[in-house]
């Protein structure tokens, strides 16, 4: 290294992240909050390290910085990998560290949805905005993080709006509350029930809280299990044996039993639909094997998907956003480019 | 140069604007997106005012409200569904209601303007100078329109049905409303339809009473069969007898037939005099 490059203040990305480090070692780089207080403190008192944020979630560990020295660099590594008691050899296996415009290229990239596991996911950008509002707050951001943070956003919700990289849910919950809203529209008025008491219904379960659905029933063949996962949904229990006779009570049906057989038949649906009049019915069978009888689905006002018709429909909404990410690719390195330029003067300074 | 303009020129230009609604329409569906609820808004609104001013100025050319031939028909039920979508459809918070409603005011002022048969010739002073008997004409006439965008919204529901039920749901389908949004909207259509038919009817009847020769059988039987359809559907539906694509369906026929009533219905009247030459 060059004592020219030594002196050089410079933009920098430090870190680790799920295209690297596997969730097991995730884990062991994951800060708490006690920590990331600890580790706040122990930054702001490296005198060459000018301006900083740090970025926690479950999917990477990031420090944003300007730094005076490339020394300044590995000190932050150094301190971070003791706080967190992991190897620094280690840690350079697994280690994103990226300078200047590729700094300013992947914040865009990350604050885009680009970078994250679930491609074109929006929390992330909230995410971002946290850790730079609490950087804000502990007076740790400066001229040139204040400029790439800011303009980051403005980035981020460009590609947003003008491109199809968040457009369609990618999970199988969420496509199902999705169909749900083509199909009841605002979901408040909803009754759901829910049969089987899994991971996968209680998932589905809480995709429809979370989008605001109305009332949550939940049966299962144990009715202790059932009775637990309805606490925990703020829902109410029902026996599993009664499910046939208050079909007609719900508007959305969600199966994830693990019965051998059917445990929805035709005839069981078609007495429901004489006592609903004109609300159709929204059954999704994510059991393997199935849940419901199949010819449910050629019943009138009666809409059936099951786990693959689901899994295809994330399927083909990943596909869609994987064939845009060359068209946010270029609009992030025309951004980067811009705000590179802006914050080279900056640094100068 | 406006002044210069016929009755025919001002709905030409009103048709052309419906007509570009639909084509700007199809461009944005077939690039993948919404039409804009701004611009469809917005070239409606242009082409129905430009409709109105023809309107207005057949209107002023046979003093009365423009129904004298299947030409004026077709107009007034393409002006009275734009005016309802107007009121109504915008808060519907789809622009694809405003794209459909372009497609269907744009066929059928096209189609009318397209067939000058169908304004050679027309009755004049068919209401006798009685008020009451044109405001049951226009108000039969309006309940046709109103009858116009409830095909609008069952073909919408249609095809809703059809995306969820073989699970095609992106492209333009995905623009569509939900099933029991556009369930809504066609019940309170076909609630209204039915109600300013009802009104119509009933004051059409006052008069036909006085005077059981004024209207010829087959119209008479026509107009309450149609009448009497789309009460019975409404009855039926609200009964929950009669719902989602077997609803959609019986509501876009009886438009269809409603529609191709209006000929027959303005041909059976008494032998008309010659042309007017607006």
């Amino acid at each position: 290294m060059s004592a020219s490059e030594e002196q050089r203040a410079g933009l920098f990305v430090l870190g680790a992240t799920h295209h690297s480090a596997p969730l097991e070692v995730r884990e062991k780089l994951s800060v708490s909050e006690t920590a990331n207080e600890q580790l706040h403190t122990k930054l702001s008192n490296l005198g060459t390290l000018r301006e900083f944020s740090i970025l926690n979630t479950c999917n990477r560990i990031e420090f944003y910085g300007v730094a005076e020295t490339e020394e300044t660099i590995h000190q932050i590594q150094r301190l971070f990998c003791e706080q967190q008691g992991f190897g620094e050899d280690e840690f350079e296996k697994i280690r994103l560290s990226v300078r200047d415009f590729d700094a300013v290229q992947h914040l865009l990239s990350v604050a885009s949805g680009l970078d994250s596991q679930l491609i074109g996911e929006t929390e992330i950008f909230g995410q971002i905005k946290d850790a730079y509002a609490q950087a804000q707050r502990r007076q740790s951001t400066g001229p040139v993080l204040n400029r790439v943070f800011q303009k980051a956003f403005h980035a981020a919700k460009h590609v947003r709006t003008n491109t199809a990289i968040t457009s369609g849910q990618v999970s199988v919950a969420n496509v199902a509350v999705d169909l749900a809203n083509s199909i009841f529209g605002d979901l408040k008025d909803t009754r759901i029930l829910l049969l089987g008491a899994g991971e996968i219904g209680e998932k589905t379960a809480r995709a429809f809280q979370s989008r605001g659905a109305g009332s949550i029933t939940v049966a299962s063949r144990h009715l202790e299990r059932a009775m637990n996962l309805a606490s925990t949904l703020d829902a109410t229990a029902l026996p599993f044996e009664l499910r046939d006779r208050h079909l007609a009570d719900f508007d959305i049906i969600v199966c994830s039993t693990a019965a051998p057989g059917s445990i929805i038949s035709v005839s069981a649906v078609k007495e429901a639909l004489k006592s609903r009049s004109a609300r159709p019915l929204f059954l999704i069978d994510l059991a393997v094997p199935r849940d419901i009888d199949f010819q449910v689905g050629d019943l009138p006002n009666t809409y059936l998907y099951n786990l693959d018709d689901l899994a295809a429909i994330a399927g083909e909404n990943r596909s869609a956003r994987e064939s845009e990410i060359a068209k946010c690719q270029q609009i992030i390195t025309e951004r980067a480019l811009t705000l590179w330029r802006q914050a080279e003067t900056r640094l100068r300074r | 140069m406006l002044s210069q303009l016929t009755d025919r020129d001002w709905l030409w230009i009103a048709a052309e604007f419906y007509l570009v609604g639909f084509l700007i329409g199809v461009w944005s569906l077939m690039r993948g997106g919404k039409p804009s609820n701004v611009i469809m808004n917005a070239i409606i609104f242009a082409g129905y005012l430009i409709q109105l001013t023809g309107l207005y100025f057949r209107g002023m050319a046979v003093g009365g409200c423009p129904l004298g031939n299947t030409f004026e028909l077709f107009q007034f039920t393409a002006w009275s569904a734009t005016t309802l979508y107007l009121v109504v459809g915008v808060a519907f918070r789809s622009s694809i209601l405003g794209f459909f409603t372009a497609s269907l005011s744009a066929t059928l002022t096209l189609t009318s303007l397209l067939i000058p048969a169908w304004d050679t010739t027309r009755r004049e002073n068919i209401f006798g100078g009685n008020t009451w008997i044109e405001f049951h004409a226009a108000f039969a006439l309006f309940s046709y329109g109103v009858f116009a965008l409830l095909a609008l919204t069952a073909a919408m529901l249609l095809l809703r049905n059809y995306s969820l039920k073989h699970k095609r749901l992106g492209g333009w389908f995905s623009f569509l409303p939900s099933i029991m949004d556009l369930d809504l909207i066609s019940v309170r259509l076909l609630g209204t339809g039915v109600s300013i038919m009802t009104i119509s009817l009933a004051v059409g009847s006052m008069y036909w009473i006085r005077d059981t020769e004024s209207v010829n059988a087959f119209k008479l039987i026509l107009t309450v069969a149609i009448w009497a359809a789309y009460a019975l559907a409404l009855s039926m539906r609200l009964r929950g007898k009669l719902i989602s694509s077997r609803f959609a369906w019986t509501c876009i026929i009886l438009f269809v037939i409603a529609l191709a009533s209006l000929g027959p219905v303005n041909s059976s009247r008494p032998p008309e005099p010659p042309a007017i030459g607006s």
